[in-house]
């Protein structure tokens, strides 16, 4: 598998972008802000269009659209939340935008070209060059080491915003960073496994990890780990599979591992609380 | 096909042009039916706080149908399995309070993901053609059947039968779903009854709007309505009024526009909407100054 240049060059991007992806998922589930990175990830597809449309390099729009957008929702929301009816509303004219933009594109283009669109949507992670994919990956770290900083106030003022603004946290301004961040990562993720599929990559290994401990920092490590064992998982499936394209099989191997550790959790509470009971039994019988 | 030189400045005569038009007069009929489901049902979903719901089923309309496509079944069955299907398995996940919220959340973005990815995979394995994915997405109001019409309207009229039975506890219980319960109204019933008939607009709407654009009529007529009103009778028609004009104006605009009729309406809509924030803030900032006038008249 490794022999195809194009093999290494998307586990090289690959495990950067889902790296990333899983431990700022485990902040936008931990937050509740699964929403606003589902509008975040569908601003990439209006933004990558609208510079397909220009003829100008489609990482500028998409980098441009997601960052602006997520500042923006920060600032407007209160306490750098933004209401779920708000985000609906600017979401649906935004993908309206994005299909104004489809049509611009489609009509000026011939149809060698037209495959341009389907790749934001859905992804290109098997189609990038050497040089995209170093560049990707050197993205992608750089979003890491970001998240990574401001990780430790981040948790604070997701869990407790109330205390954290008391001992000098600034949780607005961390609220905004955090909304650029996964703007950026959006907008890196889009190229990897498109915008209509990104969500599934940063909402399924964050919730898994939450499923399967509480400690905060164990669980963001899983949720790094969940999300780059997805895409490795499903990048070597889809090399086996000759149908099944990456992007799928990657959100459906994050899927399944959400399937599966709400299994896991079910089965051990449903085991702690039996455990729990019999041993009431057993004290009742003393 | 046609061209804004066409259009004239009398009203009459360019609907004179556009009934000529067999095509045309399908779409406003069916853009008429979904318009006052979208707008009656997306009321309620607004009202609970059920956007990323809504979402999500109309999301889940795009591998319906694309397997449909694939196997050979007629597409509406792929919108309405799909869509009941995305429903069952939202009731399902379907929490109560705040960390609960979060975790189902994460579990409609899963499943929402999870749905375009294996239309994409339908796709793909039909021999994916761009305007196939473009028209299961994006939807196309152009090339609407009469049979479709008549289709969608025995949809609607089941649709606000449900609805008239159910309106009036739905509306309790999702005011106030604690008191609701207490006084015996049965709300996870009603929630999953809803979810159901969320699923069944959402699929008929998807036909024609495409599954990403549904949303648009679901959510900003009616989020435009509640800030306008918080009577309930008067917020469903004035929600139901407000998606019947963006879908007149919007396909009469992209009748004569070479641009798609999905960014008229999603555009005109969402302009509405603007302009009922802005007057909002404006009126609000006025009656601030009226109360801070000297010997001024005291609030209410």
């Amino acid at each position: 598998m490794f022999a195809h240049e194009f093999m290494r060059h998307a586990f090289l991007a690959g495990t950067f972008v889902s790296l990333a992806c899983g431990l700022v998922g485990y902040f936008v589930v931990l937050r509740a802000q699964v929403f606003a990175g589902d509008a975040l990830n569908h601003v990439a597809f209006t933004g990558a269009l609208a510079a397909a449309a220009a003829g100008i390099d489609i990482r500028l729009g998409l980098f441009a659209a997601t960052v602006g957008v997520a500042a923006g929702m920060g600032l407007l929301g209160r306490r750098a939340r933004p209401d779920d009816v708000v985000i609906g509303s600017v979401f649906a004219w935004i993908l309206g935008l994005g299909v104004l933009f489809l049509s611009i594109f489609i009509a000026s283009s011939s149809g060698a070209n037209s495959t341009a669109a389907v790749r934001v949507l859905f992804g290109s992670i098997l189609g990038l060059s050497a040089a995209d994919a170093r560049l990707a990956a050197a993205i992608a770290l750089f979003a890491i080491v970001a998240l990574l900083v401001m990780a430790r106030p981040l948790l604070f003022s997701s869990l407790d915003p109330e205390v954290a603004r008391s001992l000098g946290v600034p949780v607005r301004g961390i609220g905004i960073a955090f909304l650029m961040l996964l703007g950026l990562i959006s907008a890196e993720g889009t190229q990897a496994i498109g915008a209509l599929l990104l969500l599934g990559l940063i909402a399924a290994p964050g919730a898994a990890a939450r499923l399967l401990t509480d400690r905060p920092w164990r669980g963001l490590a899983l949720s790094g780990a969940i999300a780059v064992g997805s895409m490795w998982l499903g990048l070597t499936l889809s090399y086996e599979v000759a149908s099944l394209p990456a992007s799928t099989a990657v959100i459906g191997v994050a899927a399944f591992s959400y399937v599966a550790a709400g299994a896991f959790d079910f089965l051990r509470r449903r085991g702690n609380w039996s455990r729990t009971s019999s041993s009431i039994g057993s004290l009742e019988g003393l | 096909m046609i061209s804004l030189a066409d259009l004239s400045l009398n009203p009459i005569s360019d609907l004179e042009q556009m009934r000529e038009y067999s095509f045309m007069v399908n779409a406003l009929w069916a853009g008429t039916i979904v318009a006052v489901m979208a707008g009656a049902v997306g009321w309620f979903m607004v009202l609970r706080r059920q956007t990323f719901a809504g979402h999500t089923l109309s999301v889940t309309a795009f591998p319906g149908a694309a397997a449909a496509t694939l196997i050979g079944l007629p597409l509406a069955v792929g919108y309405f399995g799909a869509c009941g299907l995305g429903a069952v398995i939202l009731a399902a996940v379907e929490r109560d309070g705040r960390s609960g919220a979060a975790n189902e959340s994460a579990a409609i973005g899963t499943l929402q993901a999870f749905g375009l990815g294996l239309g994409y995979l339908f796709v793909i394995l039909y021999g994916g053609q761009l305007s196939s994915l473009e028209s299961l997405l994006f939807g196309s109001f152009l090339g609407i059947t009469a049979g479709q019409v008549q289709t969608l309207l025995w949809v609607l009229v089941a649709t606000l039968v449900i609805l008239a039975a159910i309106g009036r506890p739905l509306f309790f219980a999702s005011v106030d779903g604690a008191v609701a319960r207490a006084a015996g109204v049965p709300t996870r019933f009603l929630a999953f009854a809803f979810l159901a008939l969320l699923a069944l607009a959402v699929a008929a709407t998807a036909e024609i709007t495409g599954a990403l654009l549904v949303f648009s009529l679901l959510v900003t007529p009616a989020a435009t309505a509640q800030r306008l009103t918080a009577r309930p009778g008067l917020g469903v028609l004035l929600s139901v009024g407000l998606a019947l004009m963006v879908t007149w104006v919007g396909l009469t605009i992209a009748f004569f526009s070479p641009y798609p009729v999905g960014f008229w309406v999603t555009s005109l809509s969402f302009g509405i909407y603007v302009a009922v924030r802005v007057g909002e803030a404006i009126a609000g900032r006025a009656s601030i100054r009226g109360r801070q006038l000297p010997g001024g008249a005291e609030p209410a």
